[in-house]
């Protein structure tokens, strides 16, 4: 019930408010973020192969990353 | 660790979505306001080489993504595994050494709205004794000025495990996979990235060829039987990355991830990756990772006699091992201001060298007095991946 209420609050939140939070790195400041040095996963054939190379190998499997996400720099 | 004489292993699985992933499910739906941004168009040749423990796997990788319109990108994949495998399990069980090819196609399209992208994704693997099938969708989000990003996916696969050695025997295995994934911009030279991902299967889900060895009545020999894995599993991970921008352009990053699953396995994964562009367009990169797990609950090198145990395993894969790897990559902008309509293009030599140590899986091609008193395993192995991107 609690969780319940929690994710309400969380919804409502971000329906009516979230655009109002200001962004403590300006668009104008992301230049760093924006370079091609600082994506985690620049070449998703290269990452997608050895993640392929770990998993056949190991018994551990997921929350690999680079399927997605971003810096917000564009 | 193996269960003592006469233990019985049961393994469950929880197979209802938790209300706390319904509950991020419906506000990462409800967040959906800003703007987000396609990938650029770009095509990658790689050929990819693996050599280690007997085992040589070879084979292309190509990949397409292109924008059709503002709103829409298509993606496709091809690659193959050509695999040629004297592993020590192939050669303490008396087989030859034998050769396959594994092809897998993948195709997907994702759809921007707003500040939204969509994805549907599809994968077949194809070998001559398995066949895999994965449908997946998925949903990111930017949010909050752009400094956060949020993703969720859910995909669904349906595999299918045959026995070349038997033409009558196909058993299905299952498996559903859901994603949660944030990515924060904390400072103007810090991103954080944190992902969690379950994993439930359900079905045939050992290897119908592999063995597990038990002590003869004496002791002073061994005999094989079939393994026989639970036909369930739920594995959870989860981890954290961050990747930070040094004063003189170059990067350092590294990531922790945590996994756990309902076969008693923990794994722990640490990984360092420093990148450092020189002049000329040459970008040096160098790596390391260190891996840890224990043992499944119901994996012995070694089981006292036949039929020990419900459940039996002697996968080198599910025993107790880790793994360092260091790893260097050297890439060139060949094309660097465009040339006829293909805006950038790079060349990308990387090579690992992984070192695997077994703590309790014996190397079976030494012969000693008593079982169980071999030496235990090791291995290196070499991965090395030549490749082409172009940005068009």
């Amino acid at each position: 019930m609690r969780l319940c209420a929690f994710y309400l609050l969380l919804i409502a939140l971000s329906l009516t408010g979230c655009s109002s939070i200001e962004p403590w790195v300006k668009p104008y400041e992301r230049a760093h973020l924006a370079d091609p040095i600082m994506n985690f996963d620049r070449d998703p054939v290269s990452g997608a192969y050895m993640t392929h190379v770990y998993q056949a190998r190991e018994a551990a499997r997921g929350a690999e990353g680079g399927h997605g996400g971003g810096c917000g720099c564009n | 660790m193996a269960p003592r004489v006469g233990t019985v292993v049961a393994v469950g699985v929880t197979r209802h979505i938790p209300a706390w992933l319904v509950g991020t499910a419906l506000l990462c739906c409800s967040l959906a306001v800003l703007a987000g941004v396609l990938p650029d168009d770009r095509a990658d040749a790689l050929y990819h080489s693996y050599d280690g423990g007997g085992v040589e796997i070879t084979g292309p990788s190509l990949m397409v993504l292109k924008k059709l319109g503002q709103n829409v990108a298509v993606n496709g994949n091809y690659y193959v595994d050509s695999i040629s495998s004297a592993s020590i399990d192939v050669v303490t069980s008396g087989a030859s050494a034998y050769s396959e090819d594994r092809i897998e196609f993948s195709g997907g399209v994702d759809y921007l709205h707003g500040n939204s992208i969509m994805s549907l994704s599809f994968t077949n693997s194809s070998e001559d004794d398995y066949e895999a099938n994965t449908a997946g969708f998925g949903i990111s989000m930017d949010m909050f000025g752009n400094m956060t990003t949020v993703s969720m996916g859910y995909s669904r696969g349906w595999d299918m495990v045959m026995n070349n050695l038997d033409s009558t025997f196909s058993r299905d295995a299952d498996r559903q996979n859901y994603k949660l994934g944030l990515t924060q911009v904390v400072t103007k030279d810090m991103l954080l990235e944190l992902n969690y991902e379950g994993i439930t299967d359900e079905g045939f889900l050992n290897n119908p060829y592999r063995s597990v060895r038990y002590l003869d009545p004496g002791g002073d020999s061994y005999s094989y039987e079939s393994e026989i894995y639970p036909n369930t599993r739920t594995s959870n991970a989860v981890a954290i990355r961050s990747i930070y921008y040094l004063p003189y352009r170059a990067a350092v990053s590294g990531e922790y991830r945590f996994f756990d699953d309902t076969w008693g396995i923990d794994a722990h994964n640490l990984k360092f990756v420093y990148t450092h562009p020189l002049q000329g367009g040459w970008v040096l990169e160098g790596n390391y990772r260190y891996y840890t797990q224990n043992a499944a609950d119901f994996y012995s090198d070694l089981f006292p006699f036949q039929g020990a145990q419900n459940f039996l395993a002697r996968d080198k894969e599910l025993s107790t091992f880790s793994s360092h790897t260091i790893g260097f990559k050297l890439s060139y902008d060949f094309i660097k201001n465009g040339w006829r309509s293909i805006d950038k293009g790079k060349i990308n030599l990387a090579w690992d060298h992984i070192l695997f140590d077994y703590d309790d899986f014996r190397d079976l091609r030494v012969v000693t007095p008593a079982p169980g008193d071999e030496p235990l395993y090791s291995f290196s192995a070499d991965v090395v991946q030549l490749y082409v991107s172009i940005w068009f």
